[in-house]
């Protein structure tokens, strides 16, 4: 039996699905990673993934367009997080209640405009999602190509943003400045750096890759939207950024852990194994929580992490 | 104020007004820098200074009142605005992100030469450049954690040249530094000086600042009270008279009676900080009954978790602290509370006292079951406790119930004096006990440890503020980097004890006890 499960066809399934059940929390986290650097906790991330999954769904199924649908994704992301960040930077709310309760706010919304858009059918209505972009040559290599060069263009594009968001962090200095904002906001408000300005920015920026990452789930992973469609991930994605202290590479480790075990909860389901189902769904989430558990204990978190910032006038 | 010619000054303030809800913290203040001179600006905490410099740096806006920088009109909005303007600001509090190295908190300030690429080369390599002719020394790339905090002001003044700073404001330079440091500091100074830059040092200790000023302007209670030229002859008594608005004694009589028997014995301490690195390396220390022992030390060489290790809040990893014979090192709180052991902490508003609670209650705060009847606080016993501290202690406030938040930071102190005096303490651990007070509320305070010293207690008093350890203390210790540098008799040499604070060992007098 157990020659069968692990074969060399096994493996390169498994590592290839880990691959694109890591995107929908690799994109979200780095996003995370921006306004937590800030210095702001945003907990809605999974509310914010389900307005972009049903945005982007919605916008796909009317136009036809994948690209429209992740571009909705992505623009109701964004506005949604406006709300969190008007909440936690202008009003200097409570970050962990105003995140919380826009979640649950985020989720309600998502399936309430579901519901007057598309009704109550029978059958769920389905979108032709992105299909598997075989990259010439490379994907043709054994083994490798299967695992890293046969996946939609989101998940390429998930990954290069990786290095594109360390880049923007470590060298830019856009990136400085949402780090400082995060680190000491006196200080970078007395060397004339405007500090609502930069954490509006990097709670926006947040909104967009949760909100495209929703769409991913709508019309790339899946082709359907339901009320559960995130999961979690959104969740998960916020303490990947937790447990990767906030740094981009170590983010995608993070994704692609969660990836793997759920990669290896389905596939070992498909094959079987007696073992209560309900458990085996656990794993990615216990998982990530143990690794969590034992990384977060190192994690230096920016100084200003989730404390409003005011400049004590007026 | 129309006879002044704005162009003579590179910075004048006119009639400024600034309120914070309905107190005045300006009023009506005239202020003016001549070109290239250095300028003190004078005053007791609250006095307004900070207030006043917040207002030409753009941090705060005035509701009255107009600037002129080199002759022009100017609104200052806002610190970018006053940067523009040539106005550097080195705050008491350093405005740096600690994570992050010299150069990036340089390059925060400015406008990349790369468009949205950081030019970190090019900027580290001005720094270094800049920083030589100023003579100072710094590695660009060094994290801000790492550097004491002298460098880290360098870094700070640096920032502001870098900036293109004309005007330099600096906030309480010298209070955090060694004299040594103070010393390189005001090289610094007069270089820039004699490159036609106007500075204001920002200070409610005028001797620190007396040689090397050109002029002082002093406030009180947010009003201007005068501008006086002075030079290294001018007497501090006349200067303190103005600040405080009364004469000022600042001769306590220290009776030089002998020190006791051995009370609390440290020994071979070994304490680690939040960041699990050494605070306390090896340090050891006795105090005896009546006798004021001073640690001198710049800030973050072990002495709050020195002071937190001795009161059972912090564990010891090893080594042993002995109050007579008995062991106390790793016992809970309550337990050298109960031996005797009193704690004035270092910050009153987080471990001193509960703010949001009543005085009453803090008052009690060690003695609940002791103010109790059948586990419920009987309230007319800490009524009574309140007011017999109130009047013993002088402490300004309507009521015992007003909360602790209410009160100015001296009545706080006093406060906590109350409290950990009562029942005359074996041990009393002063950690910077005066800190952020006025005049009147240090001298006040600085007279009760001597009084519990009389009373046989042993002080041990803990302050970065060299001319209060000189003050009180009988013998004076020195930390650094967790170690004890040495034990040096009272009223010893300046020069010397800063040599020690800066990890100079002392060669000779090790048993100068």
């Amino acid at each position: 039996m157990l020659s069968n499960i692990f074969t060399v066809s096994f493996f390169v399934s498994l590592l290839a699905s880990t691959i694109r059940l890591a995107t929908p929390i690799l994109l979200p986290a780095l996003g995370q990673i921006y306004t937590q650097r800030a210095g702001i906790l945003n907990l809605s991330v999974e509310g914010t993934m389900t307005i972009g999954a049903v945005a982007g769904f919605a916008a796909t199924y009317y136009s036809g367009s994948l690209w429209l649908g992740i571009l909705m994704g992505m623009a109701f992301g964004m506005l949604y997080s406006l709300l969190m960040a008007v909440l936690s930077v202008t009003l200097r709310a409570n970050q962990v209640i105003a995140g919380t309760a826009l979640n649950i706010l985020g989720i309600g919304l998502a399936v309430f405009f579901y519901r007057v858009i598309f009704g109550i059918q029978s059958l769920p209505p389905q979108v032709e999602p992105f299909q598997m972009l075989k990259i010439p040559f490379l994907s043709e290599i054994p083994v490798i190509g299967v695992i890293l060069f046969q996946h939609n263009i989101i998940v390429y594009l998930s990954f290069v943003m990786v290095v594109i968001t360390w880049f923007i962090l470590e060298k830019t200095t856009f990136g400085l400045k949402i780090k400082a904002v995060g680190e000491n906001p006196k200080a970078a408000d007395s060397k004339g750096v405007n500090v609502s300005k930069y954490r509006y920015f990097a709670v926006l920026i947040g909104g967009i890759y949760a909100g495209a990452a929703g769409a991913f789930m709508s019309i790339a992973y899946l082709n359907i939207f339901t009320e559960s469609i995130i999961g979690g991930r959104g969740f998960i994605a916020v303490a990947v950024v937790i447990f990767a202290r906030f740094l981009p590479i170590r983010a995608m480790w993070g994704a692609l852990l969660f990836g793997v075990a759920s990669a290896l909860q389905l596939r070992l389901q498909a094959l079987g194994i007696d073992v209560a189902n309900q458990l085996m769904l656990m794993l990615p989430y216990a998982l990530t929580i143990i690794a969590l558990v034992l990384a977060s204990k190192k994690a230096d978190f920016p100084s200003a992490y989730a404390i409003p910032y005011s400049r004590k006038e007026r | 104020m129309e006879e002044i010619k704005v162009n003579d000054y590179a910075v004048v303030m006119k009639n400024i007004v600034k309120e914070f809800y309905d107190v005045r913290a300006n009023d009506n203040v005239n202020f003016l820098v001549k070109n290239g001179s250095i300028h003190g600006l004078l005053g007791e905490n609250g006095a307004g200074k900070t207030t006043l410099m917040n207002v030409l740096y753009g941090l705060y806006h005035p509701e009255e009142g107009e600037i002129f920088i080199n002759g022009i009109k100017q609104d200052i909005h806002s610190p970018t605005k006053a940067i523009s303007l040539g106005i550097g600001m080195v705050h008491q509090h350093f405005m740096l992100a600690r994570p992050f190295t010299i150069v990036e908190n340089v390059m925060l300030g400015r406008k990349s030469r790369k468009g949205i690429l950081l030019d970190t080369k090019e900027t580290a390599k001005d720094l270094v450049a800049l920083a030589e002719k100023y003579k100072m020394k710094i590695d660009p790339y060094a994290k801000i954690w790492q550097l004491s905090v002298g460098e880290q002001q360098r870094v700070e003044i640096l920032t502001a040249l870098y900036q293109g700073a004309e005007v330099l404001i600096l906030d309480e330079p010298t209070a955090v530094l060694t004299p040594q440091e103070v010393d390189g500091l005001f090289v610094t100074l007069r270089e820039m000086k004699n490159d036609g830059k106007s500075i204001i040092l920002i200070t409610h200790k005028l001797e620190e600042i007396v040689c090397i000023v050109d002029e002082v302007t002093v406030l009180r209670d947010g009003a201007m009270i005068g501008n006086v030229e002075v030079d290294c002859n001018t007497t501090k008594a006349e200067l303190t008279k103005m600040m405080v608005g009364r004469d000022v004694l600042f001769n306590f009589e220290k009776s030089n009676s002998a020190a006791g028997e051995k009370k609390l014995t440290i020994k071979d301490l070994k304490v680690l900080n939040d960041k699990n690195f050494l605070a306390l390396d090896g340090f050891s220390l006795d105090v005896h009954a009546g006798e004021i022992i001073g640690l001198a030390g710049v800030d973050g060489n072990g002495q709050k978790e020195l002071c937190e290790a001795l009161t059972g809040i912090r564990t010891v990893e090893s080594g042993e602290v002995k109050l007579d014979t008995i062991n106390i090192e790793n016992k809970p709180p309550l337990f050298s509370i109960k031996k005797g052991i009193a704690h004035i902490p270092e910050d009153r508003h987080i471990t001193g006292l509960a703010l949001g609670w009543s005085l009453k209650k803090n008052l009690i705060l060690k003695t609940f079951k002791d103010n109790s009847k059948f586990g419920l606080i009987d309230e007319k016993k800490i009524e009574d406790r309140w007011e017999k501290a109130r009047v013993a202690y002088q402490i300004k406030a309507n009521s015992g119930d007003d909360s602790a938040r209410d009160l100015s930071g001296g009545n706080q102190q006093k406060v906590i004096l109350a409290r950990e005096l009562e029942n005359n303490p074996v041990i009393l651990i002063a950690n910077q006990p005066t800190r952020g007070l006025d005049i009147g509320a240090t001298e006040y305070v600085r007279q009760k440890l001597l009084d519990a010293k009389g009373d046989g207690a042993g002080v041990l008093l803990v302050s970065a503020d060299l001319e209060e350890i000189l003050q009180l203390s009988d013998r004076i210790a020195v930390i650094y980097d967790g170690k004890l540098m040495g034990i040096l008799p009272g009223g010893s040499d300046v020069k010397k004890i800063g040599e020690l604070m800066m990890g100079k060992k002392l060669e000779v007098e090790q048993n100068a006890k």
